[in-house]
């Protein structure tokens, strides 16, 4: 009842094709807009801004980059830790080398390289696919890693071969509160997102899911399959780099090779496969699973300590908090292997019918 | 619905847990590890601090009658969640975090800036960022005991010591096998600064996280034929170094492991190949002290107490952890002397820091003596000790065979001050003057 478009007429092809076709659902992302860029910001402390909001932000922006390429253009990757470490390092560079650069622009440009290397690591693509794929792109993840350690100029001769981000300044005016990092970030994925919920409808994203649901048909009817996988590996790059760029800059401050391991990866991955391959709105709901979750058991561990009043060894709670985890994983692939997104859609179809459900 | 009630229970329970600390509290963070690849580690060396603040607790009831309580947060050795932890921990008690002992190098650089901002120390014992014991540009930072360039140099005095002089390192190989990671590359450039300075050759060889197949690694070393192999792993890259050694034959009484490389937790997996083996320390193993003796007897006498498993008790980390906890609580008991006797906010606890002085005497009557080295940290120098002794793996324990060896200042405090001023350029920060400093 609440849910129904009945109604809404479309009396153009604008009205047609805009990118939330129902009016309860512009409605909807608007609120949420407005509740993120105006009331966030007033009611969420320190806490809550610098250690869970800005890092799910970030993590929302590498599953849509990740989505991209292996939700809508099906090519499994494994390597989005190392476009993200390529972006976190190349705003460093761009930043530290090239004077009064405007942080805005330092970061399109890490993107930019993010995307190059990801070309050349997305031409075995052309050739093989599925798993093997997945297993060349391994290659991505240890050879950047490696290059960022081996090659200090990129950590300028840092001895340990961390860096420390610089400062956001925009105009002036320097980001460094945990309020401001939080709205810096949420601009830049607010942006992003809501390119990536465009790309994905225009005959870009079409041709995308065109190879991935087959790309010998793809081909026969006129998509041309180099172009079209490569552009899809240089816009996922593209994506997770300002995402690296933000992890570095917005979130931990200081970053070294080794934080974006295999480890990194595999969590961007689980992300898109629990949020839903092949939706935006799921990569949100992805990294909000594994960002949050665990925290929250581990907030929740002294509250059942406190209130069974027994101490439980030190290490039980720990793994505990792991096997919780794991379990949930599995739950909701069980009941619906489609992901969090697909369940929201179900939950959408249910909410149109009721109360009257035939 | 009903599950939904009980979380919303818990977490309006937990915000009264919260409220309910009472006034006379110094709250200390427990941001450790208890899981994963590291966890032998971090579960002893919060174990024996855990143990070491609870036995203050029992005993004394607390630092001059303010009592010390903690919490536990799970960082998994990871940069995000030990940055998450920081933040949920450092508001906590009537005033804040008192100090946090990140246990991760790699944690410790995520907290320079923000420590900075919030104005919490950060000690990082035997581990972290070396140049940040220049205390001028670093004022939050405490790489308390010793670093891991102050510790590089005991080493090759070491070595010297067993080639008989310094002068006999000339013309010697040395192989330096070290974790790829921030960490592992940490010792590079003084050694390659002590390579120049003594005549010796040294190749670096990384071995990528986390270790556990060294066979090429080890190949290597097999061709260089080198004199001593220095150990710089962490976790499992430990007792499969030790192994590959036994495989290639190189001496295991020719391998010098750092501290993070020297526990049991290291050798008993890998065996007998792990005898004759030498790693540094900055505290030593055994029960045998008093102050380990009070804690069995205030804490785990009473049926508390954090090891599950008491024989590892004594145990290097345990022990490593014992020392975290002094260096905490004297910090404390400094700074009330200067503040006053009530819970203190983490710009006071610095000031403790700064100003820590640990002596001989009172080691003896804290019951450590020869436990750990006396410490003295100034506003220049935010290491404060410096000295490592050397203990050797018989096959069931380390055995200590040598007293503390310095490190060698006159090479080690230029390059830190190098090193912390070119940060300081980067960061465009200005050092503080020393001498203004109370």
């Amino acid at each position: 009842m609440l849910y129904r478009e009945a109604g809404q007429f479309k009396t153009s092809y604008a009205k047609d094709q805009q990118v939330f076709p129902i009016r309860q659902d512009r409605i909807g992302v608007a609120a949420v807009v407005v509740f993120a860029f105006l009331v966030v910001p007033l009611v969420a402390n320190q806490y809550w801004l610098s250690a869970i909001l800005t890092p799910f932000l970030i993590f929302a922006l590498a599953t849509i980059g990740l989505n991209i390429l292996t939700g809508y253009a099906g090519q499994l990757s494994l390597g989005t830790a190392a476009f993200m470490a390529v972006g976190a390092f190349a705003a460093y560079n761009f930043v530290l080398r090239v004077p009064g650069i405007p942080i805005l622009v330092a970061f399109v440009l890490a993107g930019v390289c993010a995307a190059l290397v990801g070309i050349v690591f997305g031409l075995p693509s052309l050739r093989i696919k599925g798993f093997y794929l997945a297993v060349a792109t391994l290659a991505a993840q240890f050879f950047v890693v490696w290059a960022l350690t081996k090659f200090s100029w990129f950590s300028n001769n840092s001895s340990s071969g961390v860096i420390s981000a610089q400062k956001i300044e925009i105009l002036g005016y320097t980001f460094d509160s945990p309020v401001s990092k939080y709205l810096f970030t949420l601009g830049i994925v607010a942006a992003l997102a809501l390119a990536a919920k465009n790309m994905v409808r225009s005959s870009v994203g079409r041709a995308w899911m065109a190879v991935r649901d087959m790309d010998v048909a793809a081909s026969v009817i006129g998509i041309r399959l180099m172009q079209t996988k490569l552009l899809a590996f240089a816009i996922s790059s593209f994506y997770c780099g300002v995402a690296g760029a933000l992890y570095a800059f917005a979130y931990l401050g200081t970053v070294e090779p080794e934080g974006f391991n295999l480890d990194l990866s595999f969590r961007v991955l689980f992300m898109v496969i629990i949020g839903g391959a092949g939706s935006i709105l799921g990569s949100f709901l992805g990294a909000a699973f594994i960002v949050l979750l665990p925290i929250f058991l581990n907030t929740l561990a002294p509250v059942i300590e406190h209130g069974l009043g027994v101490q439980m060894p030190p290490g039980l709670m720990s793994n505990l908090e792991l096997i919780v985890f794991g379990a949930l994983i599995i739950f909701f692939l069980v009941v619906e292997p489609h992901g969090l997104a697909r369940l929201w859609q179900i939950g959408k179809e249910k909410l149109r019918l009721w109360p009257f459900p035939h | 619905m009903k599950s939904f009630h009980k979380a919303l229970l818990g977490l309006a329970m937990l915000g009264a847990a919260a409220t309910v600390h009472a006034q006379n509290e110094q709250f200390i963070p427990m941001n450790g590890y208890w899981v994963g690849p590291y966890a032998p580690g971090g579960s002893g060396i919060f174990g024996g601090f855990i143990d070491y603040v609870n036995m203050i607790n029992a005993r004394e009831g607390g630092v001059n009658g303010v009592k010390l309580t903690y919490e536990k947060c799970e960082t998994e050795y990871n940069n995000a969640r030990g940055v998450e932890c920081y933040e949920r921990q450092k508001k906590k008690g009537p005033t804040g975090a008192t100090m946090v002992h990140p246990l991760s190098t790699g944690i410790t650089y995520s907290l320079i800036d923000k420590a900075l901002a919030d104005k919490i120390p950060v000690v990082s014992l035997g581990y972290g960022r070396t140049d940040a014991s220049d205390g001028r540009v670093f004022p939050y930072i405490f790489p308390l005991v010793t670093n891991y360039w102050s510790q590089n140099t005991a080493k090759i005095k070491f070595i010297g010591s067993r080639e008989g002089g310094m002068d006999k390192l000339r013309g010697k190989k040395i192989v330096n096998i070290y974790h790829d990671s921030a960490y592992g590359k940490e010792t590079i450039p003084i050694l390659d600064a002590q390579a120049k300075k003594y005549g010796f050759t040294v190749t670096h060889i990384p071995v990528p996280h986390p270790g556990n197949e060294q066979g090429a690694q080890w190949l290597q070393v097999r061709q260089i034929k080198p004199d001593w192999v220095i150990l710089r792993g962490w976790g499992v890259m430990n007792p499969v170094a030790l192994k590959s050694a036994a495989k290639v034959g190189f001496p295991r009484d020719r391998i010098i492991g750092v501290w993070w490389s020297g526990a049991e937790e290291d050798t008993i997996p890998a065996g007998d190949a792990s005898k004759g083996y030498i790693a540094a320390g900055f505290n030593v193993a055994g029960t045998n002290f008093p102050v380990v003796q009070e804690i069995k007897k205030y804490v785990y006498a009473k049926g508390k107490g954090e090891m599950e498993d008491q024989t590892r008790i004594g145990s290097i980390y345990y022990n490593r952890g014992v020392v975290h906890g002094i260096v905490t609580v004297e910090a404390i008991r400094k700074a009330q002397e200067k503040y006053g006797k009530k819970p203190l906010t983490g710009e006071q606890i610095r000031w403790g820091l700064e100003n820590l002085a640990i002596s001989e005497a009172r080691l003896k009557e804290l019951g450590a003596a020869g436990f750990m080295q006396p410490l003295k940290v100034s506003c220049l120098d935010h290491e404060g000790g410096g000295a490592v002794k050397f203990q050797q793996w018989d096959g069931t324990k380390w055995k200590v065979i040598t007293d503390w060896i310095t490190p060698d200042r006159e090479l080690v405090r230029p390059m830190i001050e190098a090193s912390a001023a070119a940060y300081a350029k980067e960061k465009n920060i200005t050092p503080r003057d020393c001498s203004k400093e109370m």
